[in-house]
């Protein structure tokens, strides 16, 4: 993927408990600071090269989901980050929800861990970057 | 008789000929050829008076004396550069505005006998005014130029009620400003013992001071009036909307010119300047008023409304350059008082090029939609391209940036303001320089405020998506109509890009005024291409601004197109609105005109204090549930309800306590008699 | 149109920009240390923008051409500025329009096609960032056009040439409290022009916190290129114009290559001082509330009045 070291990223939150959330937010701060590496969170999904999306798709997210795909101009990327946004989770057999990420996207890269440490998703990140 | 027939005079008088034959065919003229008629005539009118003013500003003068037309005191003319510069912008806007109304007064029920005939009139009224050179020829032609006028505002009253108020205050308001004009230059010419401007000219260096003042401030109160200058700007944003749209182009963009015609001839050419006091009255009016103006026009979600007020804005830029040039004036700066003016000069002709296109595609709009409401617009450049496109150059001209038309005319006037400070060489006094910081911020306050507002007008009205239906059905103007504002527009690009082309006569008409030194033309900036200032330093070139802006776009598309080629990018693909995901967006979505104007709003709170109405429905089962909300916001004019309301009070309660008097009583109303006679026969014994 | 005019005038638009978006680097990395973080890099930027114009262009359903021709306008106006101003060297290559209105006036200009692009998308984003830039726009006019006065005052003319020689010939003038009043007031009009904080936030994620941002949320691939660099070299041209009109030393008066070296040395220097000094100040303030803004900016002018008021009674 030659996107040249800069990766311009959009947080979806499909429908997560934000447990994911907040170790994201931990990886983009002082200390792990995933910056360094070239990616960056942007406000909107034109603006973004990858969408990093957490939570398991409940159905009401799906559409939006799928729209904010939609936006992202091309070469796109997702990344399907924690334990529920790859394969359910714990909320594997709940009535709200529709599927893991793939079922909605493509993805490219996937982090486990419920919820992933912020060193694994610095590390997912640097794969998107090559820095 | 006496007279001088030239060009000037033939086209003046061709101009006069044409107007009242077109008005008479136009009245016998069946109503399917009545438009045409009636345009067609207005606009060889139109043209023939810009050949007489264009000649009287090259330099041919006329002088004509009618002694037995009038009673008393018959009619003389006199064109000279400063009235043909004013006759000259007269005619190309009437040309503009017939060209337009040959389409637009069929398409709008405008064909009555009374609409077409009068049209001429106004306009021929409008030429000669400048043209006068007695106070009784000016006095007539003013008050024909306002009946007519008045005429052609009612026009639609049958189709809406709030032209029928418009129409009176407009009357009221017009013939108050006719009597202050009366009573300062009969003044004037009691004390000169005629009244032909030749004898006013002797006759003002032997005034005392006190009634030259009282002529002034008279003159500059009836003029101002015309000119729509706080405070007595009330009839103009009222009286332009209501009109129909040429009819709004030609009063905002050329009745309103002759108001500051009005005040520099009675100013500096028949009154020789007068003291300091005067011009700083006027630059204190002219800056309050460009800012009050436009402070109304960024509140306004009326479209015409909207270019009503800014017009007043800009007459009172007008007026900050008359009132500088006159402040340089006293203080014996001619070269300064000669750049001042004619920046002045120049606005005037700029404002006339971009108001008459910006009223003309109004009307196209008003015509497409049936509203002038800028919060139910929008989405107009699906429909209309053309009309996009020229409004919105009408509104980069109007916003005072570059390359538009008003940039130049600004630049001049704050080069002028500039060079005033003594610092700088200008004028030594606390005053000047208390005055010209204070005038630049206005005026950049203003410039400020226009761009806020023409971005308003026109992204809100033309761009986005349409609001309501109306907007959605609007199709582009019949070609004729298309025409009109294309004359408009193709005047303002010429001056935008070549402003040195009508400075030579700006000069001429500055030295008519009497400003400006010894020399015989006051040319405030020499050349063509590059506009070098003439007696200070400075020098802008509009014409390679153009350029090096179009050269600098090609090179970066260019560039652009060179990096982006072959890359994985591929093609543009038309997307989806980005609408966070959540579902399509409706154009209730889009912002308003009001919400636009909203954050400037808050900001001018205390001068604009809006009214807030918020009416809540609920549902019959419980007060917690809400039915519907509606949330009206009015910007009323606070200088008429301050001002006006209580003196239409006053009035009013004056009346009825007159009432009084009438008791029917035939003794009380002899004894009225009576007492009066007694009361004057004491009187002139003890005066005389 | 001398010929120090037309070298000048080929070099400062390409320093100015192949420079900006190191310039922002520099900016992200100073604000990244004083955060306690490493940064990206001076050179993230750069990269940004190339993988920028190796993406996808999006036009969105519904916008018109002042959609897709309101990033290059940007451009193509903080380019001409670049061209004319004083940076490099004194004499410009188009001198006659290397007037101090104009080129202020150009610069407001690339935000108002901006403005009605943010209006043309339709969305409630677009017009919200418009409305705001637009009264930020109209309430910095009167401070900008007043210090210009105060600055043209004592030259004589508003040539950009001709006040920038007379800085250099009387240095002395810079300390004087004329100068120093129309600097504070034009540093506040260059936060409030650049869309920095305390104004506004250029890196925001709360649309209700945007004002240059929300405008911009529609743009992707190549036009989101050219809206990035637009910012980053309107950022240099007014920081360049700041240094320039006050601390002029060091820019080339004469064609040797020694004197254009130290000029280009020199407008890299003091623009990065100040970019660096900018980004510093950002990490202690807090964004104002908009309806504070124009507190700040009726302060700003307050100034500049005061500016023009000594410089007439202090003559």
């Amino acid at each position: 993927m030659a996107l040249g070291g800069s990766v311009q990223i959009r947080h979806v939150d499909a429908g997560s408990c934000n447990g994911c959330e907040v170790e994201i937010g931990s990886a983009f701060g002082p200390v792990y600071d995933a910056e360094r590496y070239g990616a960056r969170l942007v406000a909107s999904p034109r603006h973004a090269d990858a969408l990093l999306v957490t939570g398991v798709v409940t159905r009401n997210m799906a559409a939006p989901l799928r729209r904010t795909f939609e936006a992202v101009p091309g070469p796109k990327l997702v990344v399907a980050v924690g334990d529920c946004a790859r394969n359910r989770g714990v909320f594997a057999g709940a009535y709200g929800v529709v599927g893991p990420v793939s079922d909605v996207v493509p993805v490219d890269v996937e982090i486990a861990g419920c919820p992933p440490r912020p060193e694994a998703i610095v590390e997912g990140l640097r794969k998107l970057t090559g820095r | 008789m006496n007279s001088a027939i030239n060009t000037a005079g033939a086209g003046l008088g061709t101009a006069g000929a044409l107007a009242v034959c077109t008005a008479l065919v136009a009245t016998a003229a069946p109503a399917r050829v009545r438009p045409v008629v009636g345009s067609v005539g207005t606009a060889l009118t139109g043209a023939a008076g810009v050949a007489a003013g264009i000649a009287a500003v090259a330099g041919q003068s006329m002088s004509v004396t009618l002694p037995g037309v009038l009673p008393l005191s018959g009619v003389s003319w006199t064109l000279d550069a400063l009235g043909g510069l004013f006759i000259a912008v007269t005619g190309a806007v009437a040309v503009a505005g017939s060209v337009y109304a040959i389409s637009y007064t069929r398409s709008h029920g405008l064909e009555s006998r009374g609409v077409q005939a009068v049209f001429p009139l106004f306009v021929a009224a409008m030429l000669v005014v400048p043209a006068a050179a007695s106070v009784g020829t000016l006095l007539v032609c003013w008050e024909l130029m306002a009946l007519t006028s008045l005429l052609l505002v009612l026009a639609e009253h049958r189709q809406r009620d709030e032209v029928t108020d418009a129409g009176r205050w407009y009357a009221v308001m017009t013939h108050l400003g006719f009597l202050a004009i009366l009573a300062g230059l009969l003044t004037f010419a009691a004390h000169a013992g005629d009244d032909s401007f030749a004898a006013l000219r002797r006759a003002a260096h032997t005034m005392p001071p006190w009634v030259a003042g009282v002529v002034f401030v008279a003159t500059l109160i009836g003029f101002g009036s015309k000119a729509g200058i706080v405070p007595l700007h009330a009839w103009l944003a009222r009286a332009h909307p209501e009109a129909p749209s040429h009819v709004s182009a030609l009063m905002s963009a050329g009745m309103v010119n002759l108001g500051i015609y009005g005040i520099i001839r009675v100013g500096q050419d028949l009154l020789g300047g007068g003291p300091r006091w005067w011009w700083l009255l006027v630059l204190a009016l002219g800056a309050v008023s460009a800012v009050y103006g436009i402070l109304q026009a960024a509140m306004s979600t009326d479209l015409k409304r909207l270019l009503g007020q800014s017009t007043t804005e800009n007459m009172g830029l007008v007026l900050v350059g008359v009132g500088a040039a006159g402040l340089f004036a006293t203080a014996g700066q001619q070269v300064l008082a000669g750049l001042a003016l004619g920046a002045a000069l120049l606005h005037v002709i700029n404002h006339a090029a971009f108001k008459s296109l910006l009223f003309l595609a109004a009307g196209s709009v008003l015509r497409a939609t049936g509203t002038r409401d800028l919060d139910n617009l929008g989405g107009l450049r699906a429909g209309m391209p053309i009309t996009t496109g020229l409004f919105g150059w009408g509104a980069l001209a109007a916003s005072a940036l570059p390359p538009g038309t008003a940039f130049v005319s600004e630049w001049l006037l704050l080069q002028a303001l500039i060079h005033g400070l003594p610092s700088s060489g200008g004028v030594t006094s606390t005053v000047t320089a208390i005055a010209m910081p204070v005038a630049v911020a206005a005026v950049a306050l203003t410039a400020g405020l226009a761009v806020a507002t023409f971005i308003k007008a026109f992204g809100v009205g033309f761009l986005a998506k349409p609001r309501t239906e109306a907007a959605a059905q609007a199709r582009e103007s019949p070609p004729l109509m298309l025409a009109g504002m294309g004359l408009a527009a193709a005047a303002s690009v010429v001056l935008a890009v070549l402003p040195g082309v009508v400075l030579p006569g700006i000069g001429s008409a500055v030295a008519a005024a009497g400003v400006g030194g010894e020399s015989g033309s006051a040319r405030a900036a020499a050349g063509v291409v590059t506009l070098r200032l003439v007696g200070v330093t400075g020098a802008l070139s509009p014409l390679v601004l153009v350029l090096a802006l179009l050269g600098a776009s090609l090179l970066t598309a260019g560039v652009v197109r060179a990096v982006t080629a072959g890359r994985v990018g591929g093609a543009r693909r038309v997307a989806r609105l980005w609408d966070c995901g959540g579902g399509p967006l409706s154009s209730r979505m889009e912002y308003t005109a009001t919400s636009f104007a909203e954050p400037l709003q808050r900001v001018f709170d205390d001068v604009v204090a809006p009214e807030t109405d918020v009416d809540v429905d609920h549902h019959e089962e419980s007060r917690y549930l809400v039915r519907t909300v509606e949330y009206r916001r009015r910007v009323p004019d606070r200088i008429e309800q301050r001002l006006y309301q209580p003196l239409l009070k006053a009035v009013a309660a004056w009346g009825v306590a007159g009432r009084g008097l009438a008791s029917g009583s035939v003794h009380r109303y002899l004894g009225y008699g009576f007492y009066t006679v007694c009361a004057l026969l004491l009187l002139l014994a003890v005066t005389r | 149109m001398t010929a120090l005019g037309v070298v000048g005038g080929i070099a400062q638009p390409v320093l100015i920009v192949a420079g900006s978006p190191v310039l922002v680097g520099v900016m992200r990395q100073v604000r990244a240390h004083l955060e306690g973080r490493a940064g990206a890099g001076v050179g993230q930027p750069w990269r940004d923008l190339r993988k920028l114009f190796g993406k996808e262009a999006i036009t969105p359903a519904g916008t018109s051409e002042m959609f897709r021709a309101a990033p290059l306008a940007q451009v193509a106006t903080t380019l001409v500025v670049a061209l004319a101003a004083p940076f490099v060297t004194t004499d410009s290559a188009l001198g006659v329009i290397s007037d101090l209105f104009a080129v202020v006036a150009l610069l407001a200009m690339g935000t108002t096609v901006l403005a009605l692009a943010g209006l043309d998308t339709a969305t409630a984003f677009g017009g919200m960032g418009a409305s705001r830039e637009m009264t930020i726009i109209a309430l910095v006019e009167p401070t900008l056009l007043v210090a210009i006065f105060a600055l043209s005052v004592r030259v004589g003319s508003t040539n950009l040439t001709d006040i920038v020689s007379a800085t250099l010939h009387d240095p002395a003038r810079v300390a004087s409290p004329v100068s120093l009043l129309a600097a504070v007031a034009l540093v506040v009009v260059v936060v409030a022009e650049t869309g920095r904080l305390p104004v506004d936030n250029p890196s925001t994620h709360l649309e209700l916190t945007m004002v240059h941002e929300a405008m911009v949320l529609e743009y992707a691939g190549p036009d989101l290129a050219l809206v990035e660099l637009a910012a980053a070299t309107r950022l240099a041209v007014f920081l360049g114009l700041l240094a320039n009109l006050f601390l002029p030393w060091g820019i080339a008066t004469e064609l040797t290559p020694i004197a254009l070296a130290v000029g280009i040395l020199a407008l890299v220097v003091k623009v990065g001082v100040l970019g660096a000094a900018l980004a510093a100040a950002e990490v202690f303030m807090a964004k104002l509330r908009l309806f504070r803004v124009p507190e700040l900016l009726a302060g700003s002018f307050l100034l500049a009045l005061l500016a023009v008021a000594a410089s007439f009674f202090l003559a």
